[in-house]
């Protein structure tokens, strides 16, 4: 767009810069002082000490618990996401709309109600765990129950990014694509997921995130213990209440990092869908 | 908004059996059994549970003092919490909508930092900044405030968490807004002060109300960034979600699922509550 | 209220909008702004309002200066070419809002704005639908709402961009005709933007047409058709067939085709336009002119039959278009392929120095051969 608009509400100078400086503040004191306290606090010991406090083997196992909860839980969502988000926007049938607001559950539910839910069902008591106790299978308290639990708190993430741009592209491509023979998953691979894929990509890191750094329904169903069943979340908190501050800040830092990649890879995406856009606003105006 | 995407049109679809594109009953199928498995399923596990205790029972236990004040802290922090981001939340749509200035990309890519962040490092974080020796503590102890380990540091710690919500969908109305429709109401005669209450506001306030509610539901079952900086005294600082970890660890399994089960009923009805209210006003605005 | 626009000047960056503009426009008339996108009428039009400050310039209300104005005080009533309706207001509260935002002093009470907004809505005949929202109207009711609204100022001065653009053509038509009665009834001096030559000359007393950021012509719609003052002109109201040639001893020459000119013209490279209503074909040349022609298209539209032609042994730009009368058509019976000759009744010539065309004329004895006619 070529033209500026003169009249618009909040445009005077002083309530501009008024308003751009209470935010300014705000952001400042709010989201950027935390992440500084974060790496302040992990290296307060010196770097000698944060790669000390990285390399403990506890630490170590943690990582490691937390990557394979991660690499199990992003790929059953990923497909779950794409496969809810094709059958909501591709096709009407009825209970749609209860199908959408279903999944949205995990997002209202505290995250202890939903370990809870868990132990309830799989715990050596429940109803389903005493059956499968009996054959000798424990799910709560070990990994199973870990990943189960962040299945359930992060299934809702790939969905939630597709469905309103799938909605918004309709469905006239594949249309197109059926049209000229394509078969299901040609379709999906050569039409959907080329126009899908960036917003794909940041429900894959968002759930990523998520499924990393839960705290509060894997604390529910892991037992917390030290070098089994301790993620890195729980062990930021193990450490934290044993009085060592700067190791729970340094498995903290690595949490922090996955939360920066996470909203660097968004800004790229909400960058290329701009982009892909650009070209048709370029010509929009005649004034 | 003013446009439905052809897919929500309602008697448009094509018969079943008569469905142009692949992958119906595959995707049905997937997502039924996924939603049934993961969702369903473990919802009912405590509808058994709590369904086994005697109702005078279940009654003392969701009603027992302590747990009563829990409930009473949570509200009455995740509401002002909430408040607190409705304001906050609108400012900085705003300025990230209406203004252009430096660092400004910035801003917006960090108003995603509560999502990303795992609570626990949150709680963590906000707890050395609020505590009596923290940067920030310290400030407020001049003034004679303690923040954290009071009912306080629950507020700080739920509107940091949920502090998105509401800047992230109110941007998006904001952005869509039609600056024509100023300029009709300045042409008419209104202020500055004016067009924003009467136009534009109204334009935002369903986004708004939306982002609110969204953030109270989600402070409703914050624990991870809020244990940490509550102190969590029973009766003053301890929130709801705490209560059932701390049934949990008691190995009363019956109390707990008692308790969640008010808190799963209450979260089930904001949700539902959210989506018909903003269906309704949707109606209205696309005249359907 | 009269409107003078004196020498305004807005540029966007490096694109010149309005070039030293100046136009009058005479209390309680009705002036269209015609011209292609990117011509500058919409900036023109939200310059008048207030709603764009051009750069240079002055506008004045009946002899007043409001170039510093600002629009919330120059009180013009201003018609937005997608309506602007307030979506979360019913349609009373869009018409009632320029009367509750008045400041308390001015305002008038409750009952007097809910009497004024039935009033209005009587006016564009939609006082049932006071309690509707905008979604819940069609876009010829939302165009009258809108309207009232921009009336419910009392405004003696009326804005409007390309009212009708969005609405399909039967309501247009219907619309149109309601504005010019409402405009004659009202007395207020409307200006109005459009890119619809037909709607143009239709509804204006007067059309300015624009082209580049500057005024072409302003004129009468009969004079405007009749009298071009510019090829822009000439060519942006209906189609033209033009003849391009070298004059020698009164006879433009191209290929085969040639004109013989009854009047002396200067000009060595010469370009005749010919209205389509100006040429008649006929089954063999005339003494005046030879410009043989192949029919590539024959297409009946209401009144008349248009048929589309390719020159034979000469060359030009766009293809010709003649009509004829289904009475014509139904002697003729031409079909794609036939070959024919047109003769001009009448042709216009932009002679090199001046801007304007002039008309030529031939004597009608020359061309009435009967047994030349079609």
């Amino acid at each position: 767009m070529h033209q500026r608009r003169t009249m618009r509400a909040g445009d005077q100078p002083w309530v501009k810069w008024t308003l751009i400086g209470l935010a300014l503040a705000l952001t400042i004191t709010m989201l950027v002082m935390p992440l500084v306290i974060i790496f302040t606090q992990a290296f307060s010991g010196g770097l000698q000490t944060y790669l000390g406090n990285l390399t403990d083997s506890y630490t170590l196992h943690a990582i490691g618990l937390t990557l394979f909860v991660a690499a199990l839980t992003v790929p059953i969502n990923l497909v779950f996401g794409v496969f809810l988000a094709w059958l909501v926007t591709r096709f009407e049938f009825p209970g749609r709309k209860a199908l959408i607001t279903l999944i949205d559950i995990p997002f209202a539910v505290s995250p202890v109600v939903a370990g809870l839910l868990y132990l309830l069902l799989y715990g050596s008591n429940g109803w389903l765990g005493s059956w499968l106790a009996d054959r000798d299978v424990q799910l709560m308290f070990s990994w199973p129950g870990i990943v189960m639990v962040t299945v359930f708190v992060t299934c809702p993430f790939v969905a939630r990014e597709l469905i309103p741009l799938m909605q918004q592209q309709g469905r006239e491509e594949e249309e197109a694509g059926v049209v000229l023979g394509a078969t299901g998953w040609q379709l999906f691979r050569r039409v959907t997921l080329p126009n899908i894929q960036w917003a794909l990509l940041y429900g894959v890191v968002l759930t990523n995130a998520r499924a990393v750094g839960e705290f509060g329904a894997v604390s529910v169903v892991s037992g917390n213990i030290r070098g089994e069943t301790n993620t890195l979340a729980l062990h930021v908190e193990l450490l934290y209440q044993d009085y060592n501050v700067v190791g729970a800040f340094a498995s903290a830092s690595l949490l922090a990092g996955i939360a920066l990649i996470t909203i660097v890879v968004k800004s790229f995406v909400e960058w290329r869908q701009a982009r892909q856009r650009a070209p048709l606003d370029d010509q929009s105006d005649n004034r | 908004m003013n446009q439905s995407p052809s897919g929500l049109l309602p008697g448009r679809s094509s018969q079943p059996g008569k469905r142009v594109l692949p992958g119906f009953a595959l995707s049905l199928g997937v997502s039924l059994f996924f939603i049934s498995l993961v969702l369903i399923l473990p919802v009912t596990g405590l509808i058994v549970q709590t369904a086994g205790m005697g109702w005078a029972e279940y009654w003392a236990v969701v009603t027992d003092e302590r747990v009563v004040a829990s409930y009473k802290v949570t509200l009455w922090a995740a509401a002002l919490a909430s408040i607190i981001n409705g304001v906050v939340g609108l400012l900085l749509a705003w300025v990230l909508v209406r203004y252009e200035f430096p660092g400004k990309r910035l801003m917006d890519a960090l108003v995603d930092l509560p999502f990303a962040l795992p609570t626990a490092v949150a709680g963590i974080t906000l707890t050395a900044l609020f505590a009596p020796d923290g940067w920030y503590g310290q400030l407020f102890a001049l003034l004679g405030i303690k923040v954290a380990f009071t009912p306080l540091g629950i507020i700080v710690a739920m509107s940091f968490t949920s502090l998105p919500f509401v800047v992230r969908t109110v941007q998006p109305v904001l952005e869509d807004f039609a600056p024509e429709d100023e300029e009709a109401a300045v042409s008419l005669g209104a202020s500055d002060w004016t067009v924003f209450r009467r136009i534009l506001l109204p334009a935002m306030w369903p986004a708004l109300m939306t982002g609110v509610a969204l953030s109270f539901t989600r402070s409703l079952g914050e624990f991870g960034a809020v244990i940490f900086i509550a102190g969590n005294m029973p009766y003053v600082s301890e929130i709801i979600s705490l209560m059932i970890f701390v049934r949990l660890q008691e190995f009363d399994h019956a109390a707990a699922s008692a308790i969640a089960s008010v808190v799963l009923v209450a979260s089930l009805i904001l949700l539902l509550g959210i989506n018909l209210w903003q269906a309704r006003y949707l109606r209205r605005l696309q005249g359907r | 209220m009269s409107i003078s626009i004196e020498g305004i000047t807005k540029r966007f960056g490096s694109f010149q909008a309005l070039d030293n503009i100046s136009l009058e426009v005479p209390d309680g008339k009705l002036i269209g702004l015609l011209g292609p996108s990117g011509s500058g009428k919409t900036t023109l039009l939200r310059i008048i309002a207030g709603l764009e400050t051009a750069d240079s310039g002055r506008i004045l209300f009946q002899g007043e200066d409001v170039t510093r104005l600002h629009v919330r005080e120059r009180r013009v009533g201003f018609v937005f070419q997608h309506y602007a309706l307030f979506r979360h207001m019913t349609v009373a509260q869009n018409v009632a809002f320029g009367l509750e935002v008045l400041p308390a002093k001015e305002r008038p009470k409750a009952a007097e704005i809910r009497q004024r907004v039935d009033t209005l809505l009587e006016m564009v005949q939609l006082g049932h639908l006071a309690n509707r929202y905008p979604a819940q109207l069609s876009g010829g009711q939302k165009q009258r709402i809108a309207l009232a609204r921009a009336l419910s100022m009392k405004p003696q001065i009326l804005l409007l961009d390309e009212p009708f653009g969005a609405l399909d053509a039967k309501v247009r038509k219907d619309l149109r005709r309601w504005l010019r009665t409402l405009h004659d009834e009202f007395h207020f001096t409307s200006v109005f933007v459009t890119h619809d030559q037909e709607e143009a000359l239709e509804l204006s007393d007067q059309v300015a047409v624009m082209s580049a950021g500057k005024i072409e012509q302003v004129d009468s719609p009969q004079r405007l058709y009749a009298e071009p003052g510019s090829r822009f002109v000439f060519d942006f109201l209906g189609h033209v067939n033009v003849f391009d040639g070298r004059l020698e001893e009164q006879v433009v020459r191209q290929g085969e085709a040639w004109v013989r000119l009854g009047e002396p013209v200067t000009s060595k490279e010469l370009q005749l336009y010919m209205r389509s209503h100006e040429v008649r074909l006929q089954s063999m040349s005339e003494a005046h002119a030879h410009l043989p022609l192949r029919i590539e298209s024959v297409s009946l539209v209401g009144a008349e039959v248009r048929l589309e032609l390719s020159p034979i042994g000469w060359e030009s730009a766009e293809p010709w278009e003649v009509g004829i009368t289904h009475a014509q058509f139904n002697n003729w019976q031409p079909k794609r392929g036939d070959q024919c000759y047109a003769v001009p009744r009448v042709a216009h010539v932009i002679e090199e120095g001046s801007g304007a065309p002039r008309t030529l004329r031939w004597q009608a004895g020359e061309m009435d051969d009967p047994a030349a006619m079609i």
